[in-house]
């Protein structure tokens, strides 16, 4: 069995709003992400994926709070760290993090590889800026962006080449995992496929040993990754290799989420897109059973009782469901 | 219905900016016929010139060249009360609803100015609280939720519903969406493209999608106009341009987007 670089065991933050209410966004988390595989996660939008992909990295700051749990990133236990000490050791070398609108991290009044000096000096003092040129060149180089992007201002650069250029600074260190918290939705499809290449090289060539890959774009993470993980209301919901989440879902929500794929493929336009009705509950008091109930096509008495566990369905695969796995595959395919 | 008319179309479309050695030829004269009761998508990457000719369409900015005919006539938006005239039968749903509304208005002001619009400001109240309930419900929301609210108090799809809510109140001939689904994630999308389906059937109003997402206007559309650099350079049903791809163009575009029965070919970048 491959080395587990990222191991995260029942990982609970939440957010302390100023009337002091709690609002739990992740809400006893596990995963494991083993050396040269990549994990995918995947949920609408307010379902906890960012505040994941931040509580991951152990650098808590208000108003997210760490609550319990725990981070183990290649058999360092990092959580309970001092924020200072975390940025200084982790950040950078351990964990990288790739924030949804990467390209406005680039300072506009300074050339790229002034803002490359920064992340370097912050965490190897003393090295000099030949020393530090000559690696951002054979970084951007090795990754296919031509050097000259070094001497730019961030204006001079478009949005796809701004996205990759953050993107080659955050794994100049080598970091072991890197999050990347949806790098490419706010590009169109062609400056997507080359941010999403340029992750796929990082696997590829080992400057990254992990990736924790975050989207709500279901082809795209099929595509990228090895597993998926789904979230709903701060919760797992579902987990397994991307093959079977695709395919072959378990969960009622991951099968909903399954059927509001777009692709350009024959047989699209034939097919209705399931429209989940509903919004997700408001996590600042989540309803009591399954926080999935309310919207639920399958929902049963008991599911409004007590809160429902995460069950193991085969090697890897786990979902959080009342209903026995092969009755749920049973009402699929009466629906159909 | 009629289903065969002409609504909407130009002949050597044409937008230029600047001039001199600075010109920019954004928009490089397209020829297009748009049938009432179609769904027509226009596809094409960034700075393909897609939004400058919804823009033209729109008659937010001026044609550089070529004429533009609406229900077979030549449009004629000099002054404004004319294009207040033309806005009535042409609207548009904007990418970033956030951006879309005015702050510092309640949302029922901005329904309530649809009603005006549409000629019923003299409307008792009770007729302009049915109508915007209505509305409202059309597109899943609670109008008793919504009234004092200020448009940043809700979600972008909540926004984007409300958009669609208030093409309902206004009815036009055409609706223009630009990027509508793009800021939104994929399990709303379905909510909104399925809301703007029912709204065509309800009014009768021919949609015009502009998206870079293949997958979307093969879904929604009849007729898909592929643009490039400012010029058509494919059109036709969504199943031939899709599914059979003349222009190495179009199965560029057709190439970098995921797939799921496909193999992703990365290697073409």
């Amino acid at each position: 069995m491959a080395k587990v670089v990222l191991e995260v065991n029942e990982l609970t933050t939440r957010y302390i709003t100023r009337f002091r209410e709690s609002i739990y966004a992740v809400d006893h988390v596990s995963l494991k992400v083993e050396s040269g595989k990549s994990l995918g996660i995947a949920g609408e939008s307010g379902c906890g994926k960012s505040t994941l992909a931040l509580s991951l990295m152990g650098y808590y700051f208000a108003p997210l709070h760490y609550t319990s749990g725990e981070i183990i990133v290649d058999e360092r236990n990092i959580t309970g760290l001092d924020p200072d000490e975390v940025r200084k050791t982790i950040l950078g070398t351990e964990i990288s993090y790739i924030p949804q609108a990467a390209m406005n991290a680039l300072n506009p009044t300074r050339r790229v590889i002034n803002f490359i000096e920064d992340v370097i000096q912050a965490h190897r003092p003393g090295i000099t800026r030949t020393e530090v040129y000559a690696m951002a060149k054979e970084r951007f180089e090795l990754l296919g962006l031509p050097a000259e992007v070094l001497h730019k201002y961030p204006v001079e650069l478009s949005g796809g080449m701004k996205q990759r250029t953050v993107i080659a600074t955050s794994v100049i260190l080598s970091p072991k995992v890197l999050i990347a918290d949806e790098p490419s939705s706010a590009l169109d499809v062609t400056s997507q496929k080359m941010v999403i290449k340029m992750v796929m090289d990082l696997m590829d060539k080992g400057i990254i040993k992990s990736l924790v890959f975050i989207t709500h774009e279901l082809p795209l993470l099929y595509n990228v990754t090895d597993d998926i993980m789904v979230m709903y209301a701060g919760q797992v919901i579902e987990k397994g290799s991307a093959q079977e989440m695709v395919f072959d879902p378990i969960h009622p929500y991951t099968k909903a989420l399954m059927g509001s794929i777009i692709v350009p493929e024959a047989g699209l336009r034939n097919v209705k897109l399931a429209a989940i009705p509903g919004t997700p509950p408001n996590l600042k008091n989540p309803p009591s059973g399954c926080r999935f109930a309310e919207r639920c096509k399958y929902v049963m008495p008991e599911c409004r009782v007590a809160s429902v566990e995460l069950q193991k369905a085969s090697e890897g695969r786990a979902y959080r469901c009342l209903i026995p796995e092969e009755d749920l595959r049973k009402a699929y395919k009466h629906e159909k | 219905m009629k289903s065969n008319s002409v609504i909407l179309s130009g002949k050597g479309v044409t937008k230029v900016f600047g001039f001199g050695a600075h010109k920019t030829v954004a928009v490089d004269h397209v020829d297009f016929s748009f049938r009432q009761g179609e769904v027509i998508s226009i596809v094409g990457e960034s700075g393909s010139g897609k939004t400058t000719l919804a823009k033209m369409l729109l008659g937010l900015i001026s044609t550089s060249e070529g004429e533009i005919h609406f229900e077979g006539q030549l449009r004629d938006i000099r002054s404004h009360k004319q294009k207040k005239e033309y806005w009535k039968n042409i609207q548009a749903i904007f990418q970033d609803p956030f951006s879309s509304y005015n702050i510092f208005r309640k949302i029922d002001a901005v329904l309530l100015d649809c009603i005006k619009m549409r000629g019923g400001g003299k409307f008792p109240y009770e007729q302009k609280l049915a109508l915007m309930r209505e509305a409202c419900s059309f597109v899943n929301l609670k109008f008793d939720e919504l009234t004092n609210k200020y448009p940043f108090e809700l979600s972008g799809g909540q926004q984007q519903r409300l958009m669609i809510a208030r093409v309902f109140l206004l009815k036009p001939k055409i609706l223009l969406a630009d990027e509508p689904t793009s800021m939104i994630d994929a399990c709303s999308r379905a909510t909104i493209l399925d809301m703007l389906m029912a709204l065509r059937s309800e009014i009768g109003m021919t949609p015009i999608f502009i998206t870079h997402d293949i997958g979307l206007a093969y879904y929604v559309s009849d007729t898909v106009y592929i643009m490039e650099r400012g010029k058509f350079v494919e059109s036709g049903s969504a199943d031939e341009v899709i599914l059979r791809p003349k222009e190495a163009y179009t199965r560029r575009l057709l190439n970098d987007v995921p797939k799921l029965h496909e193999e992703w070919d990365l290697s073409t970048v």
